[in-house]
């Protein structure tokens, strides 16, 4: 008799909680910055690409759902040619975002990617890059590597003495 | 053997070999840079440091460097010693204070040494604050790029380009730390075996240029075992392809052929697979054998072209098969077997088909075996008669570049000098090399190794051989009329040759001179018949030359007399572009004798744009089948790639035109194996052919190899763009290899073998598991059987010696030369290595060119059957005067049969 009555005052009381349940779509639910939801590839401070189709990404991937093929620019400046996730198959784990040695590739607090057809899940790179550098700002991978690009030369990089003169001396 | 406790546990070890060779055969991962086998010491990285004990009671010990210490009987080291691995963690934290932060943009990435090294040691952090210094980087030509930060200065390329290539044009220059490795100035590196600074670099310095066009990490390229297209030596390599295309060769290692190096032509000229000219649906072209009203060739499904190749062979009074020498054995005798023995053609002409019955005749009925690349390498005197290998199978080249070594080594091991000791080596021998002959028509890329280099006409170096042969043997055949300094010479080479213990003769028929492999054939008898255990080495052209040969097909000639006599109407033409190997005027008169032609090939030529019926013929990429090379060794290469849409093996097309008229009806062979087996038991000297891989029901644990790495990514989503479920992937009935990372994990026996890959070792180094022994034979046996097996009795000498070169009146002999870029019928269309073709020209003796007036650069009007070639003149003073040389197979001027008479 006493745990019926527990029960019935502990059901009353729960009536004047804060409610979790939201009125979705209408209301979203707050999600963190470092939420594993959509995928996105961002660009370096400079606007230009960040991912430098270096297969990070697809190497670590445990469900192998990302498809790329590299290309250079004709300064040397290596980026993607394709770059496809296919959605339908992403477990959002975020390993791909830990292995990408450019913050290219991130995982931003967007859940919303439902769709009726599965083929639609196929993302594309054009559907991927952003015009921004996502959560990691400032960070500019060619800056700090050693490989020479267009408007960047040898010996310009971050750290980095003028190219030496083999046929010197010392 | 001895005994060596490494860690307090006692190991056999063989003596001959350093500790740091036998830790890795043991299976220690012990980290190094500078020592590579077939390099050997010199001690420069300090990287493979371990602590030595004098004996048991010593607890202290020294540091010493592994790779300079033999592996002598109670030899007691530690690996694990806690200084030694300081020790190694510091070096390697040395090299990394300057090494750029290019990984994720570095081609080496993923199967780089040095990579694989700093996670062996432990170095991970980067303590150093201060600045990186840096280079510019050198252009290198198309083969190599050049990225020269992030060099360590382990010295490895200047020791294979210079020491071990013979190169000139790469060096070490400046000195602490800016030791910078490159050229004097930027330009093409000029040695043709320039490809393999991208195995031995031991991290990103140098890259192959080919693969950064269409980069793709080791990890995601589906590779198959493969045999190298492009000449007759049959080197192993490792086909790497991914979406669709072909993106590199690599080495795969063979310990009795290739070793651990390609050539530039077997590296690089894979790209052709990748052409736009590449052949990939079936076409039909009406009308075609009426150049007048040639018409665009239409592509139709393989049903439709099936049914009008059936139609027209119904419709014939007599089909002829033309084969060819770089279509695969089964290839050849799918045809063989569809058209009849009567009217099977080899597809050589009718002078290297002559050639080649010569050579084989003296491997089958002679007692001489012939030479792999390993014995050439071993060999302790080597005479080259007549072919100028370097062009026409250049790993072979490399290997003659080797053998010189053999007797300084020698000299060095009586002093006490251990054979890896390669720094001490080279400073006992200074410039002393063993004895290397060479006689050829003009100089050639080995005459700075040789102890002698002569240059005559085709006709006196055959002389010049048999006379060798005279010297060694009073039975052979005397030689009238020889010059004294030649007579001296054989004298001689004679000599060396006799003192020898393991003598090489090679020659091969690039000259088209029946009478230099006879020569040849003299010398390795007479050799013999001085109990000397001589080896015999033929360079053919291409590389299933003497796998054709040995089908018994006639010669092209006959198949011409064929049609023109009247009876034959339909030709079936096996990957054979008749335009390259006769004369056009011959090609367009039998072509347009023909009713129907049938053609199948891989590249668009002159001989399938004349075609009725073109069936589109996988590369080697594409796939499965047997060369047999140039030490009639069957080989086996399997698909790298699963043929797209239309494209399938000859043998398979062939199969299903066999088959007869409805479309559902089974192909004659429908598997790798069956074909084998039919062909075996038609031809019992080939079965060694079925021995020569493991057949398609092979297992190991039950499972299939896999072809791609177990790493290899985008599986759910490579596909993704055209349905979102993923397809199957491709079955495989011919071989025991899948087109799936999934299956055996065990090493697979050599032939099998489609990439190096061991837990820690991502870079090439881990061939070290791969092998019986590091730097020994491949696990389980090399691949590859020797078809032919010398007889026991010995064989009469040939008598026939041909007379001495004289010009008659103003006319020219004129004789191909072949080039490593350019001569190969497939390998030109790869464009990086078309960069390298040069110029047709045509060279001319000093005395013919000052007798009229001519100098280098000049236009010359050469004339051949009337025809004029227009080339400038390369004038070079040890040609012979009367002798003409142009190159082999260089548009314009393909198809012609060499020598041929020439006016100027």
């Amino acid at each position: 008799m006493f745990s019926m009555l527990k029960t019935l005052w502990l059901v009353f009381k729960h009536a004047f909680h804060k409610r979790v349940t939201i009125q979705y779509p209408e209301e979203k639910a707050y999600l963190a910055p470092r939420y594993r939801g959509r995928i996105v590839l961002t660009r370096d401070p400079d606007g230009g690409e960040r991912c430098v189709a270096c297969y990070l990404c697809a190497v670590v991937c445990p469900v192998d759902c990302i498809a790329l093929d590299s290309a250079e620019d004709r300064h040397g400046r290596r980026y993607p040619s394709t770059f496809r996730i296919n959605f339908s198959r992403c477990i959002y784990c975020g390993f791909c975002e830990e292995a990408c040695p450019t913050y290219a590739i991130q995982l931003v607090p967007d859940v919303e990617m439902a769709e009726y057809n599965r083929q639609d899940m196929v993302y594309e790179k054009e559907h991927l890059l952003i015009n921004g550098q996502g959560k990691y700002h400032g960070y500019n991978y060619y800056k700090v590597a050693g490989l020479a690009i267009g408007g960047k030369a040898k010996g310009e990089a971050e750290n980095e003495t003028p190219p030496v003169d083999p046929k010197s001396l010392f | 053997m001895a005994t060596i406790h490494i860690d307090g546990k006692p190991y056999e070890a063989d003596p001959e070999k350093n500790l740091l060779q036998t830790s890795l055969t043991l299976g220690f991962d012990l980290p190094y840079f500078c020592w590579h086998p077939a390099l050997g010491s010199v001690g420069a990285c300090r990287q493979c440091a371990v602590r030595q004990y004098r004996n048991e009671e010593d607890t202290q010990g020294q540091i010493v460097m592994a790779c300079m210490v033999p592996a002598a009987d109670g030899t007691r080291i530690s690996i694990e010693d806690e200084e030694a691995r300081e020790f190694r963690r510091s070096v390697i934290e040395w090299l990394m204070v300057n090494h750029p932060h290019d990984c994720a943009v570095c081609d080496e990435g993923g199967e780089c040494h040095l990579q694989d090294m700093t996670v062996m040691t432990g170095h991970a952090y980067r303590r150093f604050r201060f600045r990186k210094r840096t280079f510019n980087n050198q252009y290198l030509g198309p083969f190599i790029n050049h990225e020269m930060n992030r060099c360590i200065q382990c010295y490895r390329c200047v020791r294979y380009y210079k020491d071990y290539a013979g190169g000139r044009d790469l060096d070490a220059f400046a000195s602490h730390n800016h030791v910078y490795f490159g050229r004097s100035e930027d330009g093409i590196l000029e040695n043709e075996f320039s490809g393999n600074l991208v195995e031995v670099c031991p991290t990103g310095v140098f890259t192959d240029k080919t693969l950064k066009t269409h980069y793709t990490r080791k990890w995601d390229l589906q590779s198959a075992p493969s045999v190298c297209a492009h000449c007759s030596l049959g080197c192993n390599t490792l086909v790497g392809t991914r979406y669709g295309g072909a993106r590199r060769i690599l080495n795969r290692y063979h310990y009795d052929i290739n070793g651990y190096f390609l050539c530039d032509r077997g590296r690089y000229g894979y790209e052709f697979v990748n052409r736009p000219e590449r052949i990939r649906h079936p076409l039909l072209h009406e009308g075609a054998h009426d150049t007048e009203t040639y018409s665009k060739p239409e592509t139709c499904s393989a049903d439709v072209a099936l049914k009008e190749a059936r139609i027209r062979l119904r419709r014939a009074n007599r089909i002829i098969g033309i084969g060819s020498p770089r279509a695969s054995l089964e290839s050849n005798y799918a045809l063989r077997s569809l058209v009849g023995e009567d009217n099977f053609f080899n597809g050589l002409p009718a002078a290297e088909s002559h050639l080649v019955t010569v050579a084989l005749e003296i491997l089958r009925h002679g007692p001489v075996r012939s030479a792999s690349l390993r014995e050439i390498e071993e060999a302790d005197a080597v005479l080259v008669l007549g072919e100028d290998i370097t062009q026409t199978a250049p790993r072979m080249a490399l290997a003659v570049r080797q053998s010189v070594m053999r007797t300084p080594r020698e000299t060095a091991r009586k002093l006490g000098v251990p054979a890896w000791h390669d720094r001490a080596i080279r400073d006992v021998a200074q410039s002393d090399r063993g004895p290397l002959f060479i006689a050829a028509i003009d100089e050639t890329r080995l005459d700075d190794v040789s102890t002698a280099a002569i240059t005559r006409a085709p006709n006196d170096l055959a002389r010049f051989g048999f006379a060798v042969a005279r010297a060694l043997h009073p039975e052979a055949p005397p030689v009238d009329g020889l010059s004294e300094s030649d007579t001296t010479l054989a004298r001689q080479v004679s000599d060396a040759l006799a003192n020898a213990d393991h003598p090489v003769i090679i020659t091969g028929t690039g000259l088209g001179n029946e009478a230099l492999l006879q020569a040849a054939a003299n010398v390795a008898w007479a050799l013999l018949r001085c109990e000397k255990p001589a080896a015999l080495a033929f360079v053919v052209p291409e590389a299933n030359t003497f796998g054709a040969g040995m089908l018994d097909g006639r010669p092209l000639r006959e198949a011409y007399d064929a049609v023109s006599s009247g009876d034959a109407d339909t030709a079936i033409i096996l990957e054979n572009d008749l335009y390259q190997r006769t004369h056009d005027v011959d090609v367009d008169r039998f072509l347009g004798g023909l009713k129907s032609i049938i053609a199948l090939d891989s590249l668009r030529n002159a001989t399938t744009d004349r075609a009725h019926v073109v069936l589109p013929a996988g590369t080697f990429a594409e796939s499965d089948g047997t060369f047999v090379n140039n030490e009639t060794r069957a080989q086996r290469f399997f698909q790298a790639l699963p043929p797209e849409g239309d494209i399938a093996e000859s043998w398979r097309w062939l199969g299903r035109l066999a088959a007869g008229s409805a479309p559902s009806e089974e192909p004659a062979w429908k598997y790798l194996d069956t074909i084998i087996d039919a062909m075996v038991a038609d031809y019992p000297e080939l079965r060694g052919v079925r021995d020569a891989a493991p057949s398609a029901d092979f297992r190991s644990n039950g499972a299939r190899f896999p072809r791609s790495p177990r790493r290899f990514s985008g599986r759910t989503a490579i596909h993704a763009q055209f349905d979102v479920n993923e397809p199957s992937p491709p079955a495989d009935h011919d071989s025991p290899l899948s087109f799936s990372m999934e299956g055996s994990t065990a090493v697979p026996p050599a032939s099998l073998v489609s990439h190096y890959w061991s837990p820690g070792w991502n870079s090439v180094q881990a061939l070290n598991k791969f092998q019986e022994e590091v730097g020994g034979a491949n696990r389980g046996g090399p691949p590859g059987i020797c078809l032919i097996q010398p007889e026991k009795n010995l064989h009469p000498f040939f008598t026939e010696i041909p007379a001495t070169f004289r010009r008659s009146g103003e006319k020219f002999v004129v004789l191909g030369l072949p080039h490593i870029f350019g001569s190969d019928e497939l390998s030109r269309h790869a464009p990086a290595l078309a960069e390298r073709i040069p110029h047709a020209y045509v060279t001319i003796s000093d005395a013919d060119a000052r007798a009229r007036g001519v100098s280098e650069g000049d236009q010359l009007v050469l004339r051949i059957f009337g025809r004029e070639h227009k080339l400038p003149a390369r004038i070079r003073p040890k040609l012979a005067p009367g002798i003409l040389g142009i190159p082999m197979g260089f548009p314009g001027h393909a198809g012609l049969v060499f020598p041929v008479d020439g006016h100027l």
